[in-house]
């Protein structure tokens, strides 16, 4: 899906500089890469007794190109982010973002209610509230002395 | 990614490096946006990956011919709930840009829309060729 893989966009990575000095090195031999393509969209996972929320970074895709699934504890992200309409006569001059099909699976902790999930779109970010079902939730058990 | 060593209209200078956390309090780092530049005759497109970027923090500049875009993302955590499992975090987004051709910066068109934000930069004019009278003795 993706082209060209540069160290951009907010991805949490420690070994960012180790790959900058490489893609240097990279650039200086030839543009021999050897690490893998970034996943899209990126996942936060964020969990409570409650319940669990997911966010997704999905710049660029309309809420409509958006496929949420959940199935018992796993949600399934599809979607499509579509190239820019090139005209006639133009340059392409970098290539970065990534382009075309995506599909991710996310395993959660515990099963949700899938009938209460909602789901949240707002300035690229995928917000999805997968709340736990009732009969699932933790109990607090009382201990009594003997 | 190869680099054109010729007719490249935008180059990436060395900015937008991950900032160094300051001696006490832990910095937050910056991001450089993916970035797609798309040239035509008139005009350079741009395309930037910015997801979770408050608009009211986007910040354009256009200064001789170095293009600095940067924003702050807005926090994504939710109350109540623990991180359990992390691909990205939030921090500032910066990249610069130098441009080959002149640009004419009050034109520039910036629209920041589901996380992407869209530049067009036209070009400028180009100024007609100048003829310099040489006086002899």
């Amino acid at each position: 899906m993706l082209e060209t893989y540069s160290s951009t966009g907010r991805r949490l990575d420690p070994v960012r500089e180790m790959r900058r000095a490489q893609s240097d090195l990279n650039r200086f031999f030839g543009g021999l890469r050897f690490f893998p393509r970034p996943e899209f969209p990126l996942v936060n996972l964020w969990a409570s007794t409650d319940g669990v929320i997911v966010t997704a970074e999905v710049p660029g895709v309309s809420p409509d190109d958006l496929d949420v699934a959940v199935h018992q504890n796993t949600v399934a992200l599809r979607g499509t982010r579509n190239p820019e309409p090139l005209g006639e006569g133009v340059t392409v001059q970098r290539q970065e973002r990534s382009k075309g099909q995506f599909s991710r699976n996310v395993v959660l902790p515990f099963r949700v209610d899938a009938e209460r999930v909602s789901a949240r779109f707002d300035r690229g970010v995928l917000t999805l509230e997968l709340p736990r079902p009732e009969a699932d939730k933790p109990h607090h058990i009382k201990v009594a002395r003997a | 990614m190869s680099e054109p060593a010729t007719s490249t209209a935008v180059s990436q200078s060395s900015a937008g490096q991950p900032t160094e956390a300051s001696a006490n309090q832990q910095a937050e780092p910056t991001f450089i946006p993916p970035t797609d530049i798309i040239e035509t005759e008139q005009a350079i497109r741009m395309l930037l990956d910015m997801p979770g970027a408050d608009p009211g923090t986007l910040d354009v500049t256009l200064e001789r011919r170095v293009l600095t875009v940067s924003a702050h993302s807005i926090s994504t955590a939710p109350q109540g709930y623990s991180l359990l499992y992390a691909e990205f975090r939030d921090g500032n987004y910066e990249r610069r840009f130098v441009l080959s051709d002149e640009i004419d910066g009050d034109r520039i068109e910036a629209v920041l829309k589901d996380g992407v934000l869209r530049m067009t930069l036209p070009k400028a004019s180009p100024s007609p060729a100048k003829k310099i009278p040489v006086k002899s003795d």
